[in-house]
Order: C-alpha cells, then structure tokens, then sequence
C-alpha cells in the first residue's frame, strides 16, 4: 500500500471514530440531557462521516489498488497529485466544520472549494488509470 | 471471503432493502422517527456493515499468524454495530431513552474495535 492510501484511509479512520462519536452523543442525547449546543454539531458529523470517513477512504483505496502504469514509482501516476488531494479534502473538512460552528459562511465555502479541488486533482489521477488490468506502458 | 465478511456483506444487503422499503414508506408519508432510522439503516447498515466486512477481507495482512488481526475485535466489531442499530430501530419509534443511550454506545464501541483492529493492516509492504 502506498503512503499517501496510509494517510488517506488512516486519516478515514480518525474521522469515522470522531464522526462516530458525535452521533453517539447526538443520539444519547434523545434519552438523557446533553447540552443543547451539541445540536450545532450535527452538520460537523455529517461532514466528518460523509467526506472525511467516506469519501476519503474510497480516496486511499482507489489510488492504492486501481491499475498501475508499471512497476516504478510513477506507475500510480503522479503520487504529488494524491498528496495533494490530501492536504485539500483534510483542509475543506476542518474549514467546514469551523465555517458551520463558527457561523462564519465564508469559510464552509472556502472549505468546499477546497474538497471540490481535492475531488478534481483525485480524478485527474485516477481517470488514466480506470482502464483494463495489467501492467501496461503509460 | 472469510465467514465475518460473509456476515458482514450479507446483513448489509438485509439493511440496504430495509432501508429503502423505509423510505418508500417516508415517501408516503410516514412518521417523523422513520427519517433518522431510514438514513442510518442506509449508512451504518449498508454502507458502513459492507466497508467493515470487505475491509476485513481484503486489507493487507497484519502477520502471518494472525492475517487479519485480532478476531476478537473483528466480532466484536460486527456484534456490537449490529446490536447497537438494531436497538436504534427498536428505540426510536417509542423513543425509549435507555435504548437509545445503549445502541449509541453499542455502535460507537462497534466503530472503536473495527479502527483498532484495521489500523495496524494500514501500512506499506
């Protein structure tokens, strides 16, 4: 498995145990009193499940076991292109969450420009390498 | 496929038909509490149950005795999710507060064993 599929679905893991988390209390809080400020935080479960658990474990797993250009470093195409995705779809999740508790618009919209950034520069990697299996030359 | 996957994929599948014949009954008009337990018989049932079980499967191997880590938190993985949103669909309608509190705890304890048990699987050759 690549680095950059370890970050991507290590980093899934993080966000399924603290999406998890929140619906846990969300969910608890229909039976005992929580503070009613938690609410706030259920578009951030949404976004730490849907985006950072989902999407971006589909993220690490397609760009570890999609088919290869060979077998040299290049042959997952441009690995800076994944990092990149990365760094962009991690940065729009915390911008989200921040622009939503925060009541700050503006950020969520810098946050999901930065995941619509991070889905294209993923596609741009993946789309050579959705073709028949085996190892080809680029 | 080992037996865990099977459970796992199978359930899931029983999860994605609940949840869809739920949400055709929300499409008529069902009652208020069919919406959360519709989404989360979707993705905790379907989605999550089918991630969890294929993870299982086909994650790279933690070591040669113990290929896909420590089964015990793999089960436990399986029972508790599953327990933890079976209790859910029981609570919910009657919002019994016991039940919710448990199935919340049930399910996060579910999540907690299956990222314990795959984190290690995580890694490079």
């Amino acid at each position: 498995m690549p680095a950059v599929s370890v970050w991507l679905i290590r980093g899934s893991l993080l966000y399924l145990l603290a999406g998890f988390t929140l619906g846990a209390l969300l969910l608890a809080g229909k039976g005992v009193p929580i503070p009613a400020g938690l609410w706030h935080w259920l578009p951030v479960h949404f976004e730490f499940l849907l985006v950072g658990w989902l999407v971006q474990l589909v993220m690490g797993v397609a760009y570890w076991i999609f088919p290869r250009f060979g077998l040299t470093r290049a042959a997952r195409g441009r690995e800076g292109f994944a990092w990149l995705a990365f760094v962009l779809l991690n940065g729009g999740v915390w911008l989200v969450a921040l622009g939503v508790l925060g009541d700050q618009p503006a950020l969520a919209v810098m946050g999901r420009s930065a995941e619509v950034l991070a889905a294209a520069t993923m596609a741009m990697n993946v789309w050579a390498r959705t073709r028949a299996s085996g190892i080809s030359p680029m | 496929m080992p037996p865990l996957t099977r459970w796992f994929v199978k359930l899931s599948l029983v999860y994605f038909v609940a949840a869809l014949t739920g949400s055709v009954w929300q499409a008529a008009g069902g009652p208020l509490w069919l919406t959360p337990v519709t989404i989360h018989l979707l993705v905790v049932g379907w989605v999550t149950g089918m991630i969890f079980g294929v993870a299982y499967w086909m994650f790279p191997k933690f070591s040669t005795e113990q290929p896909r880590g420590a089964n015990g938190l793999a089960v436990a993985s399986f029972v508790l999710l599953n327990l933890g949103l079976l209790l859910r669909v029981v609570g919910e309608p009657r919002a019994v507060g016991w039940l919710l509190v448990t199935s919340a705890v049930l399910q996060w304890l579910g999540a907690a064993a299956f990222v314990v048990n795959t984190w290690p699987r995580v890694k490079g050759r």
